[in-house]
């Protein structure tokens, strides 16, 4: 970035200093310079792409207070909303209800939150079980080294998320390679753009089919309410965009950053595989919930009211970034935070976010981890990688961390 | 121990059922949280609690005896 001037030199522009990176060879670990932000105090101003300095919030409970405060918003469209990166200041049109606030959020997210309640995720338990073991016996016969990402991690959420909504699998290509980009901050922003134009289009024209012939889906339940004129198309196709995205997307990751995060701690491995409790499964998702929290680089927020925070005064229309990764790994909540214990109590955590809009899917995001945790290490016990740790992409330039592929044999 | 509950601020994130199934539900309807129990016996204050600590939209509050 340059900055040009009247006698036509160009001068470097000051370099953004947040997002900031991971350091080398510690892939599982928050940049070591939140870490510093967190000891030196709760809040600190950092310069982003666009020039802006919003707050950088570091500490778990400051997080939860402020996701939690009704004068903290999520509309990316008021002054002062800071966009992590550049690309990320594209595309937010229509996104749903997560770019909203009460009550219009409220609204529109209670037309979608009965299919993903936990009786109902629990209901769909035995067939995400089938899924799962299907693709394990598939890769168990098929050649080896195997990408997991492509032959596993991703196909799972897909599966089931497409069949939640009424989404046809068979455009799970499309809809994949859409989402990837729409979440990456390395492609542009007009490629940003285009990714959510071609999701979003596609979505729209798929409530035009429910309409004309709904089913039992989860989108077919839209079509009421549309009906009703409680609800937009392109509302529906809004929400039918971020369901959709984040139903795939982001449970890909854990499962292939887990089985990298899980692999690398062999002990922690077997205590879930070789324990034969689902207890002890669900605990060690939490904890890997925590210990990952995929969701990285920042959730943004605009103050609409000034708000005091020990001593220091976030004013109206500032800006306010809240990495997440760190304040799961606070020290003052969870003790020898940068260690992986599947058997702490991590039930806390705030990967999933806090306040009004933290994940709905959260239900069958837990679900799904659970039967591929408490089943992938079970069915295969040797796996292992097929490539050195320090040769696996990192997703280091996407909104989701996480792994690009995973070489993997047994 | 008496457990309140406010439905207009849940916002249906289903994490309090998790933690305490005896106490807590959510609606066929939307999945708003619903009390099955105002007045949990004393065992299950570790649960309640838990849900209350976990409740994203802070719509649980407990009075302790």
């Amino acid at each position: 970035m340059t900055t040009a001037f009247s006698d036509g030199t160009t001068t470097p522009a000051a370099e953004p200093e947040f997002p900031m990176p991971r350091a080398a060879g510690c892939p599982f670990d928050p940049a070591p310079g939140l870490k510093d932000l967190q000891q030196q105090g709760p809040l600190a101003r950092r310069r982003i792409w666009d020039g802006s300095t919003p707050w950088v919030v570091t500490r778990y409970d400051d997080q939860r207070r402020l996701l939690a405060d009704p004068r903290v918003s999520a509309d990316a469209s008021r002054p002062g909303y800071p966009s992590p990166t550049r690309s990320a200041d594209q595309g937010n049109a229509s996104f749903g209800f997560i770019l909203m606030d009460d009550p219009e959020h409220a609204r529109l997210r209670r037309m979608v939150t009965a299919p993903f309640m936990v009786k109902r995720i629990e209901a769909m338990r035995p067939a995400v079980q089938r899924i799962v073991d299907t693709l394990i016996d598939d890769m168990l016969a098929g050649p080896k080294p195997v990408d997991l990402v492509e032959s596993f991690a991703l196909p799972v959420p897909s599966l089931v998320i497409s069949d939640l909504l009424g989404v046809p699998y068979d455009d799970h290509g499309f809809f994949q390679q859409n989402s990837k980009d729409l979440i990456s901050l390395a492609v542009t922003p007009q490629q940003r753009g285009a990714a959510f134009k071609a999701l979003y289009e596609y979505l729209h024209a798929l409530i035009e089919q429910k309409i004309a012939e709904p089913a039992g889906d989860v989108l077919s339940g839209l079509v009421p309410r549309i009906a009703a004129g409680e609800l937009t198309r392109s509302d529906a196709a809004g929400i039918a965009t971020l369901l959709l995205l984040a139903g795939h997307e982001t449970t890909a990751n854990m499962i292939a950053l887990g089985t990298v995060a899980l692999l690398e701690h062999p002990d922690q491995l077997a205590r879930i595989r070789d324990a034969g409790d689902p207890k002890v499964v669900a605990s060690a998702v939490e904890e890997l919930l925590r210990y990952l929290n995929i969701t990285h680089n920042g959730r943004s927020r605009v103050a609409t009211a000034d708000i005091e925070i020990n001593g220091q005064t976030i004013r109206a229309g500032d800006g306010i970034l809240m990495p997440t990764e760190i304040g799961n790994r606070d020290p003052a909540v969870f003790t020898d935070p940068d260690r992986l214990d599947v058997d702490r109590d991590a039930r806390h955590h705030i990967a999933f976010g806090f306040g009004v809009h933290q994940c709905l899917g959260q239900p069958l995001a837990r679900m799904e981890l659970q039967v591929v945790f408490g089943t992938l290490y079970r069915r295969i016990p040797g796996l292992r990688l097929a490539t050195p740790v320090d040769e696996i992409p990192f997703k280091h330039d996407g909104a989701v961390y996480g792994v690009y592929e995973l070489p993997v044999t047994w | 121990m008496k457990v309140v509950l406010d439905q207009e601020k849940c916002v249906a994130s289903g994490q309090c059922v998790v933690a305490a199934e005896d106490v807590f539900d959510q609606r066929d309807e939307d999945g708003i949280a619903v009390l099955l129990d105002a007045q949990p016996p004393a065992a299950l204050a570790g649960d309640v609690h838990q849900a209350a600590a976990v409740c994203p939209a802070l719509a649980i509050t407990i009075q302790d005896d």
